[in-house]
């Protein structure tokens, strides 16, 4: 579905250039749900920014669907099927959660069509449908509706950069069960969440992991978690398990 | 009632809403003459005699009634100044909708001023809605400078609602209001400049009774080379509250300038002034790209929503 080759992406910083993306070469096929992850500033960001267009690879070619899309726009490739969920939420003046959902359907679709994408991230929709996407909502309902923007797209291929960031950790539990639910009803799509949460990791059919820019490991899940798990005192993973166990017990 | 043309009825669409005749009270003026007039049982319509003008009285006690009072100009090289004087009485419940609409395909400038002045009566309230609008390809401007005057008492309260997005080339707009205890005031101001417009928003409001309150909120986009002026000052001479904001989006070579000004002659006076102006948030457009729209949609959708 998504392929990428020799892909590098980068900055110059203090007059010398510094790679954030080395050369990375993957593909996401149909109907996976892969997660890539690994060490922060490892470049995984900028590689879901590179998949989007919102930046551009100094080097290397992206094929959506055996199509180079490399020169494709932002909107050229959102339109070809791409959807992206922003590691932090943009805010807008005036803008509703309505008006988001319906641009993101791309149809004038029924308030009660709309608060079924909302009911599905956990926000009780009849609350949040006519409120402005600004400052008066938190990061938590922020990153829910950012993330219901995604799903009313339907896109072929949804990328998702640290949907857990900034969320608590009830919001986090509901977020596994719409991730699993996107899992379940995958068809003739994909979905490629970048994260560093054991949960989400539990729940991929692939995982990469980013280090330094470069891959430094891909393959199922189960072979690229176990030797995770044995590197996790080196660190890198969060472990929110516990928490999680936690605050079930004070349930 | 005179028979209007269709520019004269697009003008009062964009300015008034109005399809019809409006419901309840009102006064149509246009080219400097009233071609429709209406009084109700409650609210009485009258032409001044010493100068261009009505006085609108509403009785005591009035209950969601509406007034209309727009105004349209298609002739062009026409310059008016008219005063209008509302007398609202204790405890009605009104609203006004004002505006005015130009139409200028000469090259002479088309100008309208008008004054309103508000005396609002103990516990009233009203709703105020004033449009305003331009359009024709002439090279004469379109020239609007509202003056309005509000004198709130004990109790009333006035909601503002002031809208420019199109087509008007220079606007000076002036408004003071007087508050006497527990009167509340508040103005939302949505404005639109292109071209070389030029528009200049300017407010000072008293207040001088306990628990009066102001609230003066501008949002603003500015394009192309048009330049925008927005002075609100509050003075709080009592135990009061006191709220101004102006929120501003820039735009190709726009120029704004906001200068919020605050005066607390009492202790217990709280006032607050708030000013951002900056250009669209460049993730703004390009979450609206990843939903698919392109860069010149998301600015539209962007502008639009920040001056519902």
């Amino acid at each position: 579905m998504l392929e990428l080759r020799n892909v590098s992406f980068q900055v110059s910083e203090g007059g010398t250039g510094k790679e954030i993306v080395r050369n990375v070469s993957l593909t996401i096929p149909k109907n996976k749900l892969i997660v890539v992850t690994g060490p922060n500033g490892g470049g995984k960001s900028t590689l879901a920014r590179l998949i989007a267009g919102i930046e551009k690879p100094t080097e290397g070619r992206i094929f959506f669907d055996g199509e180079d899309i490399t020169e494709a726009s932002v909107t050229e490739r959102a339109r070809k099927g791409i959807a992206f969920a922003f590691q932090q939420p943009v805010r807008f003046k005036g803008i509703r959660v309505l008006d988001l959902i319906r641009i993101a359907a791309g149809a004038h679709l029924s308030v009660a069509d709309a608060c079924v994408y909302l009911s599905s991230v956990g926000l009780c929709a009849r609350d949040y449908v006519d409120r402005e996407v600004n400052a008066s909502l938190s990061g938590g309902e922020l990153k829910r509706i950012e993330i219901a923007t995604v799903l009313a797209r339907k896109a072929r291929l949804s990328v998702f950069d640290e949907p857990e960031a900034g969320i608590d950790l009830w919001s986090f539990r509901n977020l596994i069960d719409v991730f699993r639910q996107m899992r379940e009803s995958i068809q003739d799509s994909s979905i490629l969440i970048i994260s560093h949460q054991e949960r989400i990791l539990n729940i991929a059919d692939e995982i990469i992991v980013l280090k330094n820019g470069g891959v430094d490991h891909q393959g199922s899940q189960r072979e690229v978690y176990s030797s995770l798990m044995e590197d996790a005192g080196a660190g890198g993973l969060c472990d929110c398990e516990g928490a999680i166990r936690a605050m079930g017990k004070e349930e | 009632m005179v028979k209007m043309d269709e520019i004269q009825k697009r003008l009062l669409r964009e300015v008034a809403d109005l399809h019809e005749i409006p419901e309840g009270a009102y006064n149509i003026r246009s080219n400097s003459q009233s071609i429709g007039r209406q009084s109700s049982a409650n609210i009485e319509i009258a032409s001044k005699t010493e100068v261009s003008g009505i006085d609108i009285r509403i009785r005591p006690g009035t209950k969601h009634e509406s007034v209309h009072i727009p105004v349209v100009l298609t002739e062009s090289g026409l310059k008016e100044t008219v005063y209008n004087d509302f007398y609202v009485g204790e405890d009605s419940d009104v609203l006004i909708v004002a505006g005015c609409g130009i139409d200028n395909c000469g090259n002479q400038d088309s100008q309208h001023d008008g004054i309103h002045t508000f005396h609002v009566g103990r516990n009233a309230k009203v709703r105020y809605v004033e449009k305003h609008y331009g359009s024709g390809a002439g090279s004469g401007k379109r020239i609007l400078n509202p003056g309005t005057k509000v004198f709130l008492e004990e109790g009333s309260a006035m909601e503002m609602e002031m809208i420019q997005i199109k087509g008007v080339d220079d606007t000076e707009r002036t408004t003071t209001a007087e508050l006497a205890a527990g009167a509340r005031l508040v103005v939302r101001e949505r404005l639109m400049t292109h071209g070389d417009q030029r528009a200049i928003s300017v407010y000072e409001v008293q207040l001088n009774g306990e628990g009066a309150s102001a609230d003066i909120v501008s949002r603003s986009v500015a394009r192309d080379h048009s330049f925008q002026k927005f002075d609100a000052k509050i003075v709080g001479n009592a135990p009061s509250q006191g709220h101004t904001e102006c929120d501003s989006i820039i735009m190709d070579e726009g120029r704004i300038l906001a200068v919020p000004g605050l005066e607390a002659n009492h202790v217990d006076s709280a006032l607050v002034h708030e000013a951002a102006i900056g250009k669209i948030a460049g993730e703004q457009l390009i979450k609206l790209m990843t939903l698919g729209l392109t860069e010149a949609e998301a600015e539209e959708q962007i502008i639009n929503g920040f001056l519902q």
